[in-house]
């Protein structure tokens, strides 16, 4: 903190100033009295109220959990492997096309991803529906996992793998007893992305829906082109309210689990 | 056998959800519209065997990427997308750059903090973030008001709907994404060659130039490629702060699928688009690649 240190100051404030002060003022309006959101006329709570009572919102919100929980497992599962894939398969036909397709999902353009998938689920004749959205997720999901899960598996000592084959594994007990515990932490950070991507997702689940599966984001972008509504507000302040408890609880967790981690590896290491 | 099974089930996952629907895309930019339904021909019908095969490659031509060139919608809103993307990556850089430089700079205990409260905007709804600026920047919205309190202005100023909004939505939204490589690309950074740099004769302004910048290239350019990348395709920011002259692509494609319900024309500008991305995404590998070949 020697140099510069007005300057930093500065730019620390006007910086999280600016990423924090609309998330704020959206917070406190929701709890705004007036239906006017830029006007401000008491505190109250009615468009908690009103949002609770409004049905299409909570089944909105219901099939959104629904697809979020469902695909960032699948998609869990899939780039786990995938991740395997590309650090422990060696060399074999198609690997930088297999590469190619984890990679290239991150960087497409949200429109082009739907509309491909809308056009593959209508040339198959599948009903689009929560069915097809989960697939949709799940696919550009996985890359992600792939991609956090591989950074891990490629810091990873491979001798404790071989270790447990010698002493007797099948090469799946040797994952589940020894992999496993080791990349948790990149799994569940995994699988958190995914399931993040997927409940804010608005463009792929747009494309790929049917009259039948309406996601909370549809249904936030279609009120919210009309126009400002405390309603909605109110609604993003429960989701905020929700991604901060989840990520502060995470950090502490993870921050935890380091430690221990830490001293358990100090101990180890220390000659017997 | 096992290794097998490991490789083809996200493999053949891939290909059915991945590869088939881009085939899918590229097929149907090269045919024609129609009022059917699907609403495109031909349709490829393999029990006709290879007549019907040869048919339907004979039917495919590049008549959507000609219509394209013809009206000047299409290729105004390609540019106007480089243009906005290019400038909103400028303008993330310089506001990114300065809190990313602050954040490397404080005090170690508070950096854990401080790399947290850049994360969590991140892992919050995009569109909650972008719906966020459409009550501040309306004509009685908050800024609006704020300023004729300051006296400033005497009237509102009309931002949002405006080329203006699109940008300030751009940069808030990506910030986050040009701060973390350029911490971490400062963190790594050894302070002593900055002494050294002055210790030489440097003033800390060239100081600066000469030393820290070189040392964060990495972190700039990959923080600029990704805010770059994503937005020449954005949909969410144009379409709630963007007002009638904002072009961008994402909306146009978005339009002609769902509004025109032009199919093939809509699979044409996405096949462009990808071609236009092309380019920055093997820049950006590169630049990967290299940093991981320099660090290894």
């Amino acid at each position: 903190m020697k140099r510069f240190s007005w300057f930093n100051a500065t730019a620390l404030t006007l910086g999280f100033a600016f990423l924090y002060i609309p998330m704020i003022i959206l917070v406190v309006y929701s709890f705004n009295a007036s239906k006017l959101v830029t006007v401000w006329a008491g505190f109250s709570t009615q468009w908690y109220g009103e949002l609770i009572r409004n049905e299409e919102f909570l089944n909105a919100a219901w099939v959104t959990i629904k697809v979020a929980v469902i695909s960032s497992t699948i998609a869990t599962v899939l780039g786990t492997m995938g991740a395997y894939v590309l650090v422990r398969a060696g060399r074999f036909s198609g690997r930088t096309l297999f590469s190619g397709m984890i990679y290239a999902p991150l960087v497409m353009p949200e429109v082009i991803t739907g509309l491909s998938l809308l056009l593959l689920f209508i040339g198959i004749g599948l009903d689009r529906g929560v069915l097809t959205i989960v697939l949709a997720h799940t696919t550009f999901s996985m890359c992600y996992v792939s991609v956090v899960v591989s950074s891990r598996l490629t810091t990873f000592d491979q001798s404790l793998e071989e270790a447990a084959l010698d002493l007797g594994c099948s090469p799946f007990e040797a994952f589940r007893l020894v992999t496993l515990p080791i990349i948790a932490p990149a799994v569940i950070s995994g699988w958190l992305l995914a399931f993040t991507l997927s409940l804010d997702d608005l463009v792929i689940a747009s494309f790929t829906t049917g009259p039948s599966a309406t996601t909370l984001p549809i249904k936030i972008f279609s009120a919210v082109r009309l126009g400002v509504s405390p309603e909605i507000n109110a609604l993003s302040t429960i989701m905020i309210g929700i991604v901060t408890v989840g990520v502060i609880t995470a950090s502490l967790v993870t921050k935890q689990a380091a430690v221990r981690q830490a001293r358990e590896e100090r101990m180890a290491d220390r000659p017997a | 056998m096992r290794r097998l099974t490991l490789i083809a089930v996200p493999y053949l996952w891939l290909i059915a959800l991945f590869l088939i629907p881009f085939a899918i895309v590229l097929k149907i930019s090269l045919s024609d519209v129609a009022l059917a339904r699907p609403p495109y021909m031909p349709q490829l019908d393999i029990t006709g065997g290879w007549v019907a095969i040869r048919e339907f490659f004979a039917a495919l031509d590049f008549e959507n990427f000609w219509f394209l060139t013809t009206d000047d919608l299409y290729w105004k809103a390609y540019l106007s997308s480089l243009q906005i993307a290019l400038l909103s990556t400028v303008l993330t850089l310089l506001v990114g750059y300065p809190i990313a430089y602050a954040m490397a700079r404080a005090a170690p205990e508070w950096r854990p903090t401080l790399l947290m409260l850049v994360i969590l905007p991140f892992w919050t709804s995009f569109l909650i973030r972008v719906y966020a600026w459409m009550g501040i920047l309306s004509n009685e919205g908050l800024l609006n008001q704020f300023l004729l309190w300051l006296g400033v202005i005497s009237e509102p100023l009309t931002i949002l709907n405006t080329n203006t909004a699109v940008y300030i939505g751009i940069v808030y939204t990506y910030l986050p994404f040009m701060i973390l490589p350029i911490y971490s690309a400062l963190e790594r950074m050894d302070d002593s060659l900055l002494e050294a740099a002055e210790d030489l004769g440097c003033s800390r302004l060239s100081a600066f130039w000469l030393v820290t910048i070189p040392l964060s290239k990495n972190g700039i350019i990959a923080g600029c490629f990704l805010v770059f990348i994503p937005t020449i395709g954005e949909f969410v920011i144009p379409s709630l702060l963007g007002g009638s002259e904002t072009l961008m692509i994402g909306k146009v494609l978005w339009e002609e699928f769902f509004s025109n319900r032009d199919w093939p024309v809509a699979s044409a500008v996405a096949v462009i688009l990808l071609l236009i991305l092309v380019i920055p995404i093997i820049l950006f590998q590169r630049n990967e690649q290299k940093q991981r070949e320099a660090e290894g």
